[in-house]
């Protein structure tokens, strides 16, 4: 069988099982639609959300940006999981308390204000949407890759249906069991090609024990710990060292904090746990939740260490009529470059503090594109169009390719890469569906049902949502075909960024302070947003310098200030404004005892 | 605690859940500080702010730094640890104040 054929058989397998999921559990109530009646267990809930907070993001990207950035990849790794710590011990037991299913309905109870209630509405939707785009189009290339036939377009076109499918049919109850079998097949999928180049590395069976261990001496030195043998290669290729990494302390607190805060603040993970039966069973859910998402992040860190060190071996250094076959197959997809600077045949790699006029260390100016007359070098080495940078690194390859070059590199059979791609998808696929659920539920309940148009039946508002979802995913479609430039990956900053500074601080405070005004809390979350928007956007799109950033921290990590700055002035407001009305206290004092959580979805 | 609340709880006439509540929640918000306490120190304390001097004065597990250890594993596995922790306390919690209601109900039915 060739590398195709098993593809399709591992593509063609698992979605007839999400289907066949789909449509065995479809939701036939709105308390289903919404909230999956509220007896999932916390063992297949926990499994669900993690496999909704894997997104093809963090499936692809993490650990080729970790293997990068060395330590720098660290703020990742403890804030997309500490973030979870927060979360379940400030958060979802006290909202799954209050026993309604949307966080808007939360702060617009809580501060007794539509305006609030409008503001955490667009919120919401806005981190939906901005997440939802980089799905489909996560999807778009890996099915585009998968099938020659399809071209980005088509492949978004058909992942987009896909989710329609079972997102839009099968609402919280569909999906939540559709994510327990994606679950299993990422976790598969990431953790078995681990396994096996760890065995070639390390000799170790276990990846984080091979991390820690001894890397397999070629030609019969004496064995040397993986993670030094990393720092000697890179310093001596002219990076920093792997354990050290290039960010300021300063930067590097307020960006896991950012990530952290913003992970407890995000809408679509808080509404997961309102989907198990009470107060107790969110705190087993949450501990499943992040047991499984352990899994999955304890491994990242170590593919990203191995991939680095078989890249290393596998291409400096190695002449081009003799690189790997692989090599070719993602040069020609553009997902890999080289240039040979110094004429001499071979493929150098070379960090920024390699020679003089090293800088920035880029091989070219932005990403390859082939020359129109299809030129080849000297070596039979494609030609690029791109304007050659000065430095001497001559290799180029993008963060999202080492997860998928992994399996090339160790030289891992066909299957396991055909897994590995079902593993891609199905991590789409979780995200991008219960992002639709989130962004749906926010504009048929919240926005239609309890603003609009108040005297919705229930009827109409589960068709409401399941056009609402249409509609959010057409727009998705149209901006992952369309994505604006590289407006996807500096979103990321602005979701997190957005979530810390809005929905964390006031949640935190409606939970924890009983006398915080309606008037306190929505000022300090439009000073938090207002601050952290306009530094993103003057950084990020108007062309800010890095000498003008406040303190050094870049616009990831300024979620932190806009954080700070909410509570700051939701404090002091308060302090001029009216307590806020006795049955408003009485509510925060219930949302703290646990017993009688209710029917998740007594609306 | 000043009372033994367990004898109260399994008294006929015990508090009102207001009663009850004013004690319980303090003693969760305690509950809270500590782990918020353990997570701040084994993820920015070991993994950022001290990760220097932690990987050049503690012996390194492996081949790994301990400080760049512990932000890329350890601190994770702290995590897991922490929710852990804080889903028993609670339930001890829960059950000393007579707030793990729907339990005992039904096994007296």
């Amino acid at each position: 069988m060739n590398q195709d054929t098993w593809n399709y058989l591992f593509i063609s397998l698992s979605f007839a099982l999400y289907i066949g999921i789909a449509v065995k559990s479809r939701a036939k109530s709105t308390s289903e639609f919404y909230t999956a009646g509220g007896g999932v267990s916390p063992f297949a809930n926990g499994m669900a959300t993690a496999a909704d907070w894997m997104s093809a993001a963090t499936f692809i990207s993490m650990a080729g940006l970790i293997s990068i950035k060395g330590y720098d990849g660290s703020a990742y790794l403890m804030g997309w999981t500490g973030g979870f710590v927060l979360l379940t011990v400030l958060m979802v037991p006290y909202l799954r308390k209050f026993g309604k299913s949307t966080v808007p309905d939360f702060i617009g109870d809580r501060f007794y204000s539509r305006t609030a209630r409008l503001v955490a509405v667009v919120c919401a939707i806005f981190i939906c949407m901005t997440y939802i785009m980089g799905q489909m189009r996560g999807v778009g290339v890996v099915f585009s890759q998968l099938f020659p036939a399809l071209d980005i377009t088509g492949g978004v076109l058909v992942g987009g249906a896909i989710v329609f499918f079972y997102a839009g049919l099968g609402g919280m109850r569909g999906i939540t069991y559709t994510q327990v079998a994606q679950y299993c097949v990422m976790a598969f999928a990431y953790t078995l090609p681990a396994i096996f180049i760890s065995m070639a590395l390390t000799g170790n069976v276990i990846p984080q024990l091979g991390f820690v261990g001894s890397a397999v001496a070629e030609g019969g030195g004496a064995p040397v710990p993986l993670i030094e043998k990393l720092n000697v290669m890179n310093q001596e290729l002219g990076f920093e060292k792997y354990t050290d990494g290039s960010f300021s302390k300063l930067n590097m607190f307020c960006l896991t904090a950012v990530l952290m805060a913003g992970t407890a603040g995000l809408p679509h993970v808080i509404v997961r746990f309102f989907t198990v039966k009470d107060v107790k069973s969110v705190r087993t859910s949450a501990c499943w939740t992040l047991a499984f998402i352990a899994v999955i992040y304890l491994t990242a860190p170590t593919i990203g260490a191995f991939a680095r060190v078989n890249l290393i071996q596998n291409l400096h250094n190695t002449s081009y009529e003799q690189v790997p076959s692989w090599f070719k197959d993602f040069e020609q997809n553009r997902q890999m470059a080289w240039v040979d600077k110094n004429g001499d045949g071979k493929i150098q790699y070379f960090g920024p503090k390699h020679g003089e006029n090293d800088g920035a260390g880029g091989v070219f100016v932005g990403k390859p594109v082939f020359r129109e007359s299809g030129e080849k070098g000297e070596f039979g080495q494609p030609l690029y169009a791109n304007e050659i940078a000065a430095g001497s690194n001559e290799l180029y390859f993008g963060n999202d390719i080492m997860v998928m070059a992994n399996p090339h590199m160790g030289g891992l059979p066909q299957w396991v890469i055909a897994l590995l791609m079902a593993g891609c998808i199905a991590a789409a696929l979780s995200t991008a569906a219960g992002l639709l659920l989130v962004l749906s539920t926010s504009i048929s309940h919240d926005l239609l049902k309890n603003i609009l148009k108040p005297d919705l039946t229930d009827k109409q508002e589960v068709s409401a949502a399941r056009m609402a979802s249409f509609v959010a995913l057409a727009v998705a479609v149209y901006f992952g075909i369309n994505p604006p430039s590289e407006f996807i990956a500096k979103t990321v900053a602005f979701a997190f960024g957005l979530a810390a500074s809005s929905f964390f601080p006031t949640l935190l405070l409606g939970i924890f302070m009983k006398t915080m005004s309606g008037v306190g809390a929505i000022s300090g979350m439009i000073a938090g947003i207002v601050f952290t928007l306009s530094y993103i956007i003057y950084f990020q799109f108007l062309g800010g310098r890095a000498d003008e950033l406040l303190f050094g921290i870049t616009p990831e990590g300024i979620g932190l200030l806009g954080m700070l700055l909410n509570f700051l002035v939701a404090i002091v407001v308060n302090r001029f404004t009216a307590k806020p009305p006795q049955e408003v206290q009485d509510m925060v004092e219930r949302i703290r005892l646990p017993h009688d959580a209710g029917e998740a979805t007594e609306h | 605690m000043e009372e033994d609340p367990q004898r109260e709880c399994d008294s006929m006439n015990r508090p009102s859940v207001d009663a009850r509540g004013a004690r319980y929640y303090p003693a969760t918000i305690r509950v809270v500080f500590s782990i918020l306490g353990i997570w701040f120190l084994v993820s920015f304390g070991c993994g950022i702010v001290f990760r220097e001097w932690l990987d050049s004065h503690l012996p390194s597990l492996g081949g790994a730094p301990f400080g760049f250890w512990m932000s890329q594993q350890g601190s994770i596995v702290c995590f897991v640890g922490l929710l852990i922790l804080y889903k028993f306390w609670m339930d001890r919690l829960d059950r000393k104040f007579g707030f793990a209601e729907k339990m005992t109900r039904d096994k007296k039915v």
